[in-house]
């Protein structure tokens, strides 16, 4: 039994650099594919640090076994959203994680063989930072089936433009194709004076995919309301409707649906 | 700390006891003859590691579960800071293999790395400060270091056992996120040498401090102390109206509320202040770029209190050993 091949696209949410928004973005998109109609599944391969859980509040929640596999936990009564992610399976919420590579290996090919993710349109996977263990294993075991590409978060600063120009050099080494660029956490408008300020730089994701010839997919301005509902597990997409973060994830979500009908 | 895997026979005697492969239970088990074959004797690099740092007084980790809070920043300036007593020798170790950042916040980006007879020479940021990061060893800043845990273990090891740091005051070591290779194989090297202590750093809303949470946990399941939790990116002060608000909100009391339920030191909040994250990029200490900034005053508070738990530890093991410290400085 073969679950990923029942699954029509494939995305990969990728960055160098930790506490970009990796997960924020994964979770965003899947909500944006939701709201278009999109039947949706999040997987988390994050092992030592699972954030998705808590982003759509479905801390405590258990995963449950089926004939053909581990079911996913859904989102919603209609089931169109299912997330798996490991911290579904700890015990204690503040437990470590404290393992080698071998074993999140193991872990991460569990994930992709056994959940039964049914018939999804889109599968969004959410890696941690870095160019390792977890990123050969999920590129490994996705080649087979021909994923869209991966999406590379960033935030603007130097720093993080570094790390995930590591990440693109890891994209092309593993022959994966990259969806795009995003920037995350761009400009920050304070609440008093309306005065924007760049608190992380900006531009440096645009610079990035400008030469290194990728599509840039935009820049979402940091809003404390999209800190809020991911820390309180909220529909953001629902919730704050007309703020500028949203426009932007809105418009990314339309490219991703547009350049994935381009793929061959 | 015996392993027994899940699926081994019952009564395994655990695949790092001394019985294992020999015990009765293992006859018949498929892994019996990879067990009694392993040697059960400590690696030798432990020793070695803890030859080579015995002239480093102080060795602190900067660690946290979540990436992007501010460990490399915290790790650079708290080095910056030492260093500013000119009689202090300060080492920063960089063991981020995948993703290393402190090359450009030093401002040592592009340096390269030489070999000498007693090992590798770190590069110096100043006279009375030395780094080693495997940023030093690419050959471009676009090279990716696609390698899986097992070299990134080997490579720390070489990063401990062979970088000529002669005689350090402080060793500050920098970590990647997460509680897997690096951190396993950190505290391994080190358990000869000893770890003063771990810096926890968080930021302040709940997705953070999740992660953070399991880091500390980590520190408890290896015995690595925690000196204290440092929360990074706090309020936000506007540049032209000098009000503040929050951008990361602390949904569940923030870091020191952590602290607290933990029963772990809260050492205290840095502002958000965007000059900061210019400064890195810059490769500049913000401490001397923009002392005006309230981030300064609150950092220096954050690195008197470190210095003073790290002569604690000295005292206490004087105490314990009954002898006075070798260093007659």
């Amino acid at each position: 039994m073969n679950h990923l091949s029942a699954v029509k696209h494939v995305i990969i949410v990728l960055s160098g650099k930790g506490g970009v928004g990796k997960s924020t973005i994964a979770v965003q998109i899947a909500l944006g594919l939701h709201a278009a109609g999109k039947k949706v599944g999040l997987l988390d391969v994050d092992l030592c640090g699972p954030s998705i859980p808590k982003m759509f509040n479905l801390e405590g929640r258990d995963i449950h076994q089926c004939p053909e596999g581990w079911l996913p936990v859904y989102v919603d009564k209609e089931q169109r959203i299912g997330v798996m992610s490991i911290g579904f399976l700890l015990e204690d919420l503040n437990d470590a994680v404290v393992w080698r590579g071998p074993k999140k290996n193991a872990m991460i090919k569990q994930f992709l063989s056994d959940v039964y993710w049914q018939d999804l349109d889109y599968l969004i996977i959410d890696t941690p930072p870095g160019t390792s263990d977890e990123h050969i294993t999920v590129m490994e075991a996705l080649r087979a089936y021909n994923p869209d590409g991966a999406i590379l978060v960033t935030t603007p600063q130097a720093v993080a433009v570094g790390d995930v120009r590591r990440e693109l050099t890891f994209c092309h080494k593993t022959g994966i194709p990259v969806v795009g660029i995003v920037e995350n956490m761009s400009g920050y408008v304070c609440p008093h004076c309306s005065e924007c300020t760049n608190i992380f730089s900006k531009g440096g994701g645009r610079a990035l995919a400008q030469q290194n010839n990728v599509p840039f997919l935009g820049s979402i301005p940091i809003d404390r309301h999209l800190t809020l509902s991911v820390d309180t597990g909220k529909n953001f997409l629902e919730s704050n409707p007309g703020s500028p973060a949203l426009t932007a994830i809105d418009h990314m979500v339309k490219k991703l649906m547009a350049i994935d009908k381009d793929l061959p | 700390m015996s392993q027994v895997p899940e699926n081994a026979p019952q009564h395994c005697p655990g695949t790092d006891s001394e019985a294992a492969g020999k015990a009765e239970a293992c006859a018949g088990c498929p892994n019996q003859a990879v067990c009694s074959t392993l040697t059960h004797e400590p690696d030798p690099a432990i020793a070695e590691i803890q030859k080579k740092l015995s002239r480093v007084k102080h060795k602190i980790l900067v660690l946290s579960g979540k990436g992007g809070v501010g460990k490399s920043t915290f790790t650079a300036h708290l080095a910056h800071a030492l260093a500013a007593d000119e009689n202090l020798q300060i080492g920063v170790l960089d063991v981020d293999i995948c993703g290393p950042s402190l090359p450009r916040i030093m401002g040592t980006e592009g340096e390269t790395v030489h070999q000498s007879g007693s090992g590798w020479s770190p590069v110096y940021v100043r006279d009375n400060l030395a780094m080693m990061s495997i940023g030093f060893l690419l050959g471009s800043l676009d090279d990716a270091v696609i390698w899986r845990g097992a070299k990134k273990s080997g490579m720390i090891k070489q990063f401990l056992r062979d970088v000529d740091w002669d005689k350090l005051d402080y060793l500050v070591i920098d970590t990647p996120p997460g509680t897997s290779d690096e951190h396993l194989s950190l505290v391994q090297y080190l358990s000869g040498a000893g770890i003063d202590g771990a810096i926890v750093v968080t930021t302040p809303q709940e997705v953070a401090l999740c992660d953070v949470r399991k880091e500390i946990s980590f520190c408890r399941k290896t015995s690595v102390p925690v000196i204290g939790i440092v929360e990074n990116m706090g309020d936000f002060v506007c540049p032209k109206c000098h009000k503040t608000s929050t951008i990361f909100p602390p949904t569940s009391g923030g870091a020191i509320k952590m602290a607290e339920n933990l029963g772990e030191r809260f050492l205290g909040t840095l502002p958000l202040d965007p000059r900061i994250a210019k400064c890195c990029d810059e490769g500049k200490s913000f401490i001397d770029e923009i002392p005006d900034s309230p981030a300064v005053a609150a950092f220096k508070s954050i690195v008197e209190k470190i210095v003073d738990y790290c002569r604690d530890v000295v005292k206490n093991k004087e105490v314990e050993t009954g002898e006075a410290s070798m260093d007659v400085s």
